[in-house]
């Protein structure tokens, strides 16, 4: 399955890129999520972040589609 | 209405224009860059935006405002990128027919904006530094 993974702040400094396309056996947002931590040093953990899909706020236990766009959260701070 | 963009915000008046002489209550939240953090000289603020959650999101709070404060009328607006001190960041305006449900809603929205809207702060300081702020590593513990 290949997905867009978007990121943003802190995490796109870590990523080195603000988004990029991932193909591999993952079947939710949490598995994509140990699958980005073979290839990038995050500074933030599951317990820090929000997950959006097609840019919508849903969980980690959220199933995965072929195409699917998939952002990972830091905390906010906006206002 | 929710509004996320580049340029500056609309006053409340423009955001939130009378409809009709229902609401005798209006409260308006503005929130704007200030020059120091921390003593030290903020010089810049760059707000990054995931701009398609933001704008969904920004959209339902003021739903979810409409259905918990009735009857109210609301809009809010967040800029992104670069903001010089003194320049509104967001703005919330609420009204309704008194006083106690508009400040109630005004203070719900900012406070939900701060917790959900996909926006970060990173603030460039006098001294040529710069970092990102309440972005959950460094610079963490204080309140965004």
């Amino acid at each position: 399955m290949k997905v867009t993974v978007r990121y943003f702040a802190t995490l796109r400094d870590a990523a080195g890129t603000a988004s990029e396309e991932v193909e591999g056996d993952f079947r939710t947002a949490a598995a994509l999520w140990s699958h980005l931590g073979e290839r990038h040093v995050f500074p933030l953990g599951p317990d820090d972040l929000r997950v959006s899909v097609n840019a919508s706020y849903a969980p980690f236990t959220t199933v995965l589609a072929e195409g699917d766009e998939i952002a990972f959260i830091p905390p906010v701070s906006g206002g | 209405m929710f509004l996320l963009q580049t340029t500056p915000l609309p006053s409340p008046a423009e955001l939130l224009p009378a409809a009709d002489h229902a609401c005798g209550g209006i409260v308006a939240f503005e929130g704007r860059v200030r020059d120091h953090h921390q003593g030290r000289g903020v010089t810049a603020l760059h707000y990054e935006a995931y701009e398609a959650l933001a704008l969904g999101e920004g959209q339902r709070i003021l739903d979810e405002a409409r259905a918990r404060f009735v009857p109210v009328r609301v809009a809010a607006a967040h800029r992104h990128g670069t903001l010089a001190p003194g320049e509104a960041a967001v703005v919330v305006v609420a009204a309704s027919a008194h006083r106690q449900e508009a400040f109630a809603a005004c203070r719900w929205i900012i406070d939900e904006i701060k917790d959900r809207l996909p926006l970060w702060k990173r603030e460039h300081y006098d001294d040529g530094s710069c970092a990102w702020v309440g972005c959950g590593c460094q610079g963490r513990g204080e309140a965004p």
